[in-house]
């Protein structure tokens, strides 16, 4: 298989780099600062070090037995990414930016985020480091998710709500870049997910490809064999290519990646960028996207903020587009039905964005058989959503 | 190899230099607040002696803007108006009597939704001179550098303060004239450029024989007089959407409208040098 991606950042024909002029130096210096302490031992090391003291990784694989059962044949596994510090995969991304920030001698961190997962653990791994962090957040979501907010005061950073556009993830990811542009000379942007210009895609995806690593190791140890299917949840990506990416040459490790359909793909209310998108240029590189005739972003919908974004990550539409994995809408109705499921069967509360992997597998289920091996991405636990749980829920009811 | 154009653009910035004057060139955007009066104010423009004029395509995710014209983008969009109705205002203008060069400064995914040869070929079409894409770096650009010199069509890259040794590639295959950014940030008023604006300038000038504008920030006649004396043209962007937003009110009114319009010309009169 060809090495994605290439010097360009192209992932085939997505990816690369479409930002304003002012801020190509510090994505080549970024690049080149990547490149050269990736290869560096004590990098890796220090990375290692706090994934596991600090974040508490390994993360387990669990067999969800009930839940098989529930279902019918198959084994489901599930991969805990929900027991890192913080409560999600994010913090494998951030602890990594942020030591790279250091390497760089930066001082200054900046996020975006959407539901507060990447905004509370950059706003932790800068605490931790003595960094100075600043998260851009959009209005509505500040609203929505006001508890995240306040996490991350506690963690002594600032937020920022962003009043433009449809003030959500978008706008929040727009604003990070325009503050960037202004303040490229002694600042970091931790991005957040497999998104944005290159490098970012291909950096963000090595600092999460530890969940597939893990779970790799940990499958060959319980089954002494691959799994059959791994499934996760798809907004920009990082969990899900995390999870991908050290399975993409074993051609029988099935990759079903799991997009948001919100009130459904034939309504305007959907994030489903890889069902119903086309190719565009958006925050930086060439992907899916959700746009009108005309180029116009269109505004995604989902019951989950961390699915809630129009575009999606260059490689997943890469690996679309090879055929390589296959990507499937989910409705905000029935992440709900599976969230509420793994609760009772299992007594694990998911993220609404890793309900959309678990209702994909239940959608699956019958189609499987006792020798089949599913490995379900747990990208976060979902002490987060229970308002908009609560409140999704005495909607439908009224 | 240069290739000889009777582009519009590139002979204005001859017959100033031959005057010895640098090009003041107002930066507006397309249907804000409707095509209507951007037609009205194209005119006003005209009139008080702009000599190109920059015409934004209003988008849904401006990166490279600030406030000003993020607003004014969303009050265009509003109304609808999309990368091909801008180039028709642009022809309407034409029709209704104006000589001034026209631009294009448009975000690249409207463009390639349009697909690269139909876009070029309806800019031909709607007598327009040159294009500015700020998201669209010279390492992504070979294609549309190519089609623009096939179509004479300047194709004008931004060299930023932080471009270094990237402005001799930037300037190689550059048309119509280069584009200097005044500072670190997007695009706004402000009351200072970055230190050392003026060797940046030089430096921009050195490598290249096209004419060299500045932009990003200029808002006032003081901060034009200062860059005209050093470069060809001096670009005013957020300062007029600023005075067009200001006027909005006068220009819904049918009995203001004059009133409003007459503020933007005198607005843009008083910036010259």
């Amino acid at each position: 298989m060809i090495q994605v991606p290439d010097v360009n950042g192209r992932f085939g024909s997505f990816g690369g780099r479409f930002v304003p002029e002012t801020l190509m130096n510090a994505l080549i210096e970024l690049e080149e600062a990547y490149r050269k302490y990736s290869a560096d031992p004590e990098f890796q090391q220090e990375i290692d070090y706090l994934l596991k003291q600090y974040s508490g990784r390994e993360t387990p694989l669990y067999y969800a037995e009930r839940l098989s059962k529930q279902l019918g044949d198959a084994k489901i596994y599930l991969k805990r990414e929900d027991l890192n510090h913080t409560g999600a995969h994010k913090i494998n991304n951030a602890i990594g930016q942020a030591i790279l920030a250091k390497r760089m001698g930066k001082t200054k961190v900046i996020a975006e985020t959407g539901a507060g997962q990447h905004g509370v653990a950059t706003a932790t791994v800068a605490a931790l480091l003595g960094m100075e962090c600043k998260v851009f957040m959009g209005e509505e979501d500040t609203r929505r998710q006001a508890l995240n907010v306040f996490r991350m005061k506690l963690l002594g950073a600032e937020v920022i709500p962003v009043t433009s556009g449809s003030r959500t993830l978008k706008d929040a990811g727009n604003e990070a870049l325009r503050y960037w542009v202004s303040h490229v000379e002694d600042t970091f942007y931790v991005l957040g997910s497999v998104v944005g210009p290159h490098p970012y895609p291909m950096m963000v995806r090595n600092f999460q490809r530890v969940i597939g690593d893990e779970t790799r190791r940990q499958i060959l140890e319980a089954e002494g064999r691959l799994p059959d299917i791994l499934v996760a949840a798809v907004g920009g990506g990082s969990n899900a290519i995390g999870m991908f990416y050290p399975f993409v040459e074993d051609e029988a490790v099935a990759m079903i990646g799991v997009e948001a359909a919100g009130k459904g793909i034939d309504t305007p209310f959907h994030a489903a960028t890889m069902t119903k998108g086309t190719k565009g240029v958006f925050q930086g590189s060439l992907s899916y996207l959700l746009q009108d005739d005309y180029g116009q972003v269109q505004e995604a919908h989902s019951i989950s903020a961390g699915l809630d974004y129009p575009g999606v990550g260059p490689e997943h539409s890469y690996l679309k587009d090879i055929e390589r994995a296959q990507y499937v809408p989910i409705t905000d109705a029935e992440a709900l039905d599976a969230l509420k499921l793994l609760s009772v069967t299992e007594g694990i509360i998911p993220a609404l964005e890793s309900a959309h992997a678990i209702a994909q597998v239940v959608k699956l289920a019958p189609t499987l058989t006792k020798d089949d091996v599913v490995v379900i991405c747990l990208s976060g636990r979902g002490d987060k959503d229970v308002e908009s749980i609560l409140a999704y829920t005495e909607g439908a009811g009224k | 190899m240069t290739i000889e154009t009777t582009n519009r653009m590139d002979a204005t910035f001859q017959r100033l230099k031959a005057e010895g004057r640098a090009a003041l060139i107002p930066f507006l955007t397309v249907g804000d607040p409707d095509q209507e009066t951007t037609l009205a104010i194209i005119a006003e423009m005209e009139a008080a002696g702009a000599d190109v004029l920059e015409l934004g395509v209003p988008y849904s995710d401006p990166l490279a803007d600030g406030p000003v014209i993020q607003r004014a983008s969303e009050r265009a969009l509003r109304g609808r108006v999309n990368l091909r109705t801008c180039m028709e205002t642009a022809l309407k203008a034409r029709q209704a009597g104006s000589k001034l060069p026209f631009i294009l400064f448009t975000y690249y995914n409207p463009v390639l939704q349009m697909g690269l040869e139909p876009f070029f070929a309806e800019l031909a079409a709607h007598e327009i001179s040159g294009l500015i894409i700020p998201d669209l770096p010279v390492e992504e650009s070979e294609e549309m550098r190519r089609r623009s010199r096939e179509a004479g069509i300047g194709l004008v890259p931004l060299v930023a303060p932080t471009s270094h040794e990237r402005i001799e590639r930037i300037v190689k295959d550059a048309s119509g004239f280069i584009y200097c950014v005044s500072s670190l940030g997007v695009t706004g008023e402000r009351s200072s450029f970055f230190e050392g604006v003026e060797d940046f300038i030089a430096s921009v000038r050195r490598s290249t024989d096209l004419p060299v504008a500045i932009g990003f920030g200029i808002s006032s006649k003081e901060q034009v007089a200062r860059f005209a004396g050093i470069c060809d043209g001096v670009v005013v962007g957020s300062a007029i959407v600023r005075k067009v937003e200001e006027v909005i009110p006068l220009l819904e009114q049918p009995e203001n409208r004059a009133a409003g319009l007459l503020q933007i010309r005198e607005f843009v009169s008083q910036l010259r040098p």
